[in-house]
């Protein structure tokens, strides 16, 4: 278990986090979300024992971060925003390196590293010189190192950026196959890319935490969420009998077919496909309007905490 | 022990690339051909002299290699952005430092060793003592040693390798140039001034093939305050 409590963080006179507090259970996957320069990489740091806070405190598994250092640096593995590597080592040599440098015995590091290597899918890679990798395979060797010698906690500071969509993609799957084994923070300032694959989102935007919860939690919170539906037929009886549930918009109408609008939470979606489909409507697709909480993203992250612990609690 | 671990891995880095044999090669070409034009002389000279000046020229390149292999230890960590992996691994600072120092220390070692062939040949072709060999060796690794050491905090203080090595060099042509101080201010002044200059009272006796405790001590010691230092500064990092 993860517990910060008012962590604060100082480069001069500039505070890049204030007073940042929160609490991640064991086994939890975390999504860290925050425009560029809103905190993440300096929070982060510090839990990653890399930084040492100017006040505050980050205990991990009992263990202070700056007391005791070396045992917390012991559960944990810290992907850097920048891979941290080696380029003139093959893939292999590098994993085992690191391994060793976390403490693994020197004749168990070989096996770390294959497990490792499988967790990734870096196992055809074993050989190849980091130098000659593509930037997705950096990126992963750069979560194997982090994973190599089984840490409780991964920290993954934006391990999809400058990715392309399928990379992104094997990314998420990768990230989901931690779950269980691993508690993991991992941070992105593109919501939709950690959104599905992370059971709790905590939100900072000027260094201080304006948010956190599970998707619908913050959506309902935020003035809750919204359901996407296209269907097709009467538009008066879709009109009627969505506006039962929740307000309604029309955002698209083209003849028969009607794209709406409903601001209720996503968890009623069987109901309003229940009531659509018992008015005797085709539905076509029926969806959580990601759009809207883009947009609480965007909005949270812009007002930079105007009423952080209403939102927090 | 984990410095060793780290040591390895630089020394392999080390003997990977292509800059860790050119500055051998260079610096011994030019070690050769001081040799060959200076420390031999014209004229007919007596093999004792000969050696001595050949180990009065290799300290200049050993501290001139120093400068070269020692820029690279910490500066480029923090270049390529993989100081944060040993940051947040469980290390101690001072192994970080120990192992870049002792990976330098072996490369440096390295080269040394491939300047063997010069009194070897003054041995083959006069009469030299084993010993005489053995102190200037002696000398010539622990004031690299304690340049390697200067260039390690030099590396740990700079952002890039060039700068490192102009720092380096600065503080190690300062501390050289500490005679020249020594000369013009009057005692005790003169006598802290002498006793500090890297070179000009601790290198001759071994160019001679002497070995005074004092000279070591003062080698071992710069060794350790220059290692300390640099310990210090990745620490003081972590506050930045």
């Amino acid at each position: 278990m993860i517990q910060v409590e008012g962590l604060t963080k100082y480069y001069g006179e500039h505070a890049a986090i204030r007073d940042l507090a929160f609490t991640i259970n064991k086994g939890e996957v975390i999504g860290f979300l925050g425009l560029n320069g809103a905190g993440k990489t300096t929070t982060l740091k510090v839990l990653g024992c890399v930084l040492l806070p100017t006040s505050g405190r980050v205990v991990i598994d009992g263990y202070d971060a700056v007391r005791d250092p070396h045992e917390v640096r012991k559960r944990i593995g810290f992907l850097p925003d920048t891979p941290p590597l080696y380029d003139e080592m093959t893939v292999g040599e590098y994993l085992a390196y690191v391994a060793q440098l976390r403490g693994v015995p020197a004749s168990e590091a070989r096996s770390r590293v294959t497990e490792a290597e499988e967790k990734t899918a870096l196992r055809d890679m074993d050989g190849a010189l980091i130098s000659t990798l593509s930037h997705g395979y950096r990126q992963r060797v750069g979560v194997a190192q982090a994973l190599v010698h089984r840490p409780a906690f991964l920290i993954l500071d934006e391990p999809t950026s400058g990715l392309d969509p399928a990379q992104i993609r094997g990314m998420r799957e990768l990230i989901r196959n931690l779950k269980g084994t691993h508690t993991v923070l991992v941070s992105s300032h593109i919501l939709p890319e950690i959104s599905e694959t992370c059971d709790r989102l905590l939100i900072i935007s000027g260094g201080q935490l304006v948010a956190q919860g599970t998707e619908e939690e913050l959506a309902r919170k935020l003035g809750g969420g919204t359901i996407e539906v296209d269907v097709r037929g009467d538009r008066t009886k879709a009109l009627e009998v969505l506006a039962g549930l929740g307000p309604v918009t029309v955002a698209q109408e083209d003849g028969a077919f009607l794209s709406l609008r409903v601001e209720v939470s996503p968890d009623l979606r069987p109901k309003v496909a229940q009531a659509l489909v018992g008015a005797g409507l085709e539905l076509l697709r029926l969806d959580r309007g990601t759009q809207r909480l883009e947009s609480i993203f965007l909005s949270l992250t812009r007002h930079g905490g105007a009423s952080p612990r209403e939102v927090a609690s | 022990m984990k410095a060793l671990l780290i040591a390895r891995r630089e020394l392999a880095g080390y003997l990977r690339s292509l800059s860790g044999y050119i500055i051998i090669a260079a610096i011994l070409a030019l070690n050769g051909l001081f040799f060959n034009a200076f420390a031999l002389g014209k004229a007919a000279e007596r093999s004792a002299t000969v050696l001595s000046n050949f180990f009065y020229y290799s300290s200049g390149f050993t501290i001139v290699a120093s400068v070269f292999i020692s820029m690279r230890l910490l500066a480029e960590e923090r270049q390529a952005g993989t100081l944060p992996l040993l940051y947040s691994s469980p290390l101690r600072d001072r192994d970080i430092v120990l192992g870049k120092y002792l990976a330098g220390l072996a490369f440096l070692a390295i080269y040394l060793a491939c300047t063997i062939y010069m009194p070897l040949l003054v041995a083959v072709h006069g009469k030299v003592s084993a010993g005489h060999i053995f102190a200037g060796y002696l000398g010539l690794l622990l004031l690299g040693s304690a340049s390697l050491a200067v260039g390690t905090f030099g590396s740990a203080l700079a952002r890039n390798q060039i700068m490192a090595a102009i720092l380096t060099a600065v503080m190690l042509v300062g501390l050289i140039l500490c005679w020249l101080l020594a000369r013009i201010a009057e005692q005790p002044l003169a006598g802290v001034f002498s006793a500090m200059s890297l070179w000009n009272q601790h290198f001759p006796p071994f160019q001679g093939g002497l070995v005074h405790v004092r000279d070591v001590a003062y080698y071992l010691l710069l060794t350790y305050v220059a290692l300390f230092g640099a310990t210090r500064v990745l620490e003081a990092r972590r506050w930045r």
